[in-house]
């Protein structure tokens, strides 16, 4: 089944902005405006756009250190995400946090986990209040390749299983952790078949088509909502850029970089809807130059955004009261 | 920072008599009655009654879905608590002893303390976690920790260490209204123990001068409170007033009553069944180095384990921990 057009103009609107606005942070980090860690989810865009599309938004999402794209696919403003990389007070964590620490209460988006499988504990036990106070929100979380053989994704897939809690795991599956390869990390590496041997509904996903990861998320979204339980899905993909700013990128051929670049999910999704008629060369000049547009703003609202006063260096290590 | 109120002291906070191990079971029902956003959940609290028997009964009168047997996943279900934090609960999770919370210690340290302060303040984790503590029971090595110290390193939060019966009653509710994550460490020494159990909450960052003295400051906390009470009757003995000081808040530490009690005494002694290295006994004679150093008329003294393994044989675990005999000797060397 095809989606509306409109539909599908939006997807590709989405996945373009935030290619485009990491390759601008890219420009922002080697100008030195961006600092600490950063880590590009560049080629993984379908995922962000098409899971975190299908949820509502009462719905929780818990990510890790790559959240760029998920971040903004959930609707947290591009010019909050910005300034917090420049460490700005109007940063959506005040500038505490950072590119891997992005949060926004207000939408349910629980930030940006940097312990590799730190995070789906607390999406289980956010899904676990859910459930005890008969909400019916869904909880997303996101999580890599690497995250499987942690504790953590063993411990957390059985109680979310066990207690039949309303979690969305999200396997982004891009084949490295960090410069391990996904068989060299994984003796078994059917990651969905690990998931399933949990007692839960577990599939792979092809990554790099946004349509069908929009439509696995709505069938997994769906189905925990109903009250089934949690589900797994594994999304395979690639990252086109190397792990962090930092990495040499020694440990993959040029070659089979280039065979899943030929596979672009923006580039596809593109295509497709210019073959299909959706889309002309003006429509696709138009999201272009709106994107830019909102990027630049976002760029020169973070230059000109006062920073965080060292006078409130140690405000928020405990809640203050509101 | 105000002392606590001491039922010892205060008769009109006397109601009942109980063990520490009722009082606290005592809490968890009052809590769990008064607020339906809060649930225990850890490993063994329900069938079972809990490791050490304090939610016996909790299972029969609130049922699974609030007190709730987790699987053996310390990693998970101080996550999950965590999460229903933050997801408007009130979650009280029991990890079984001191020695388990190592396997949820990036949940507690990158989690729970951080996610307030790195979040700018959007996050609260109003999260209490007890878990029992200590040696003395022959454990060995892997059973038998005092980490207490480590805890209380760590910015975002609070750590607590009732002492007494009145404690193990009254700081359960002031630890669940916190907006903070709170530890509350149970000596495994103490559940025994009995002593009126007061019925009032208390508050979470006072000291408390559990016996006044004028010669000797003897500061403590948990499981080492009997051992300086015991210290200070025998030291009575000699003509030597010690007067003793139970922390009962570890983060933050209530620096005011401590250094209060040093420049009525003059003297130190600091006893903590931690390791002697890097411990609590050594930030407290630091603070007192730091504030009160004209005040002192010695040295400060420090009585903490010795830095071994817990080991199982009797008289090697009695050697290597923190006794009554060690505290008098300290004492007397500093009053020399």
């Amino acid at each position: 089944m095809t989606a509306p057009v409109d539909v599908r103009r939006t997807l590709l609107h989405e996945m373009v902005r935030i290619r485009r606005f990491e390759e601008r942070c890219v420009e922002l980090y080697s100008t030195e405006r961006i600092r600490g860690f950063m880590h590009l989810c560049i080629g993984e865009e379908a995922v962000a756009v098409g899971v975190l599309g299908a949820l509502a938004p009462e719905d929780a999402v818990v990510s890790t250190y790559r959240e760029h794209g998920h971040a903004l696919a959930r609707g947290v403003p591009m010019t909050s995400i910005l300034a917090e990389m420049f460490g700005r007070a109007s940063g959506c964590s005040r500038g505490r946090g950072g590119s891997m620490h992005l949060f926004d209460a207000a939408r349910r988006f629980y930030g940006g986990n940097a312990i590799v499988g730190g995070g789906l504990p607390v999406a289980t036990g956010l899904a676990l209040a859910d459930a005890l106070a008969g909400r019916s929100a869904v909880t997303a979380c996101l999580f890599g390749d690497g995250a499987v053989a942690e504790g953590e994704f063993h411990e957390c897939l059985n109680l979310a299983a066990l207690w039949r809690l309303p979690v969305v795991f999200c396997c982004e599956n891009n084949r490295y952790a960090m410069g391990t390869a996904l068989e060299r990390e994984h003796a078994q590496t059917d990651l969905a078949l690990r998931a399933a041997a949990y007692g839960m509904p577990a599939w792979p996903v092809d990554g790099m088509d946004v349509q069908a990861v929009a439509a696995a998320a709505e069938r997994a979204v769906t189905g925990v909502r109903a009250g089934s339980g949690p589900c797994f899905l594994e999304l395979r993909t690639y990252r086109f850029r190397a792990h962090s700013m930092y990495d040499p990128d020694r440990y993959r051929d040029r070659a089979e970089v280039a065979r899943w670049k030929d596979r672009d999910p923006v580039d596809r999704w593109r295509d497709l809807l210019v073959a299909d008629g959706d889309l002309d060369e003006d429509g696709w000049a138009r999201i272009v130059a709106d994107v830019d547009e909102e990027i630049e703003q976002a760029v020169a609202a973070a230059e000109a955004a006062p920073v965080e006063p060292v006078e409130e260096l140690t405000r928020f290590v405990y809640a203050e009261p509101s | 920072m105000s002392a606590a109120t001491d039922p010892a002291v205060d008769p009109a906070a006397a109601t009942a008599r109980s063990t520490y191990r009722e009082a606290l079971r005592e809490a968890l029902r009052e809590a769990l009655r008064a607020d339906e956003r809060v649930f225990l959940m850890g490993e063994d609290v329900g069938r079972y009654g809990g490791c050490f028997a304090v939610s016996l009964g909790l299972l029969e009168e609130f049922g699974p879905e609030r007190v709730r047997d987790t699987p053996l996943s310390e990693s998970a279900f101080v996550g999950a608590g965590i999460g229903a934090a933050l997801g408007g609960l009130r979650p009280i999770v029991e990890i079984m002893t001191v020695n388990f919370s190592l396997l949820a210690l990036d949940q507690i340290l990158n989690n729970a303390a951080t996610l307030s302060h790195m979040s700018g303040g959007q996050l609260a984790v109003p999260l209490v976690i007890r878990m029992t503590t200590g040696a003395g029971r022959q454990l060995a090595a892997q059973h038998s920790h005092s980490l207490e110290g480590w805890y209380a390193h760590i910015p975002g939060l609070r750590v607590v260490a009732p002492a007494t019966v009145a404690d193990a009653r009254g700081m359960l509710a002031p630890a669940l209204a916190s907006p903070d994550p709170v530890l509350v460490f149970e000596h495994a020494g103490l559940y025994a123990t009995e002593g009126d159990a007061g019925g009032a909450a208390v508050g979470l960052d006072g000291a408390a001068v559990r016996r006044a003295g004028t010669d000797v400051s003897l500061v403590t906390y948990g499981g080492m409170l009997p051992t300086a009470l015991a210290a200070a009757e025998h030291l009575a003995g000699e003509g030597t007033s010690a007067e003793v000081v139970d922390l009962r808040s570890l983060r933050p530490l209530d620096e005011d009553t401590v250094l209060a009690s040093v420049r009525r005494t003059h003297r130190l002694v600091v006893v903590d069944e931690g390791w002697r290295s890097g411990s609590l006994a050594a930030e407290v004679a630091a603070r007192v180095a730091e504030h009160a150093f004209y005040d002192l008329d010695a040295p400060p003294e420090r009585v903490c384990s010795a830095e071994v393994p817990v080991p199982y044989a009797v008289h090697l675990e009695r050697a290597a921990l923190p006794a009554v005999d060690d505290v008098v000797a300290a004492a007397r060397r500093t009053v020399g």
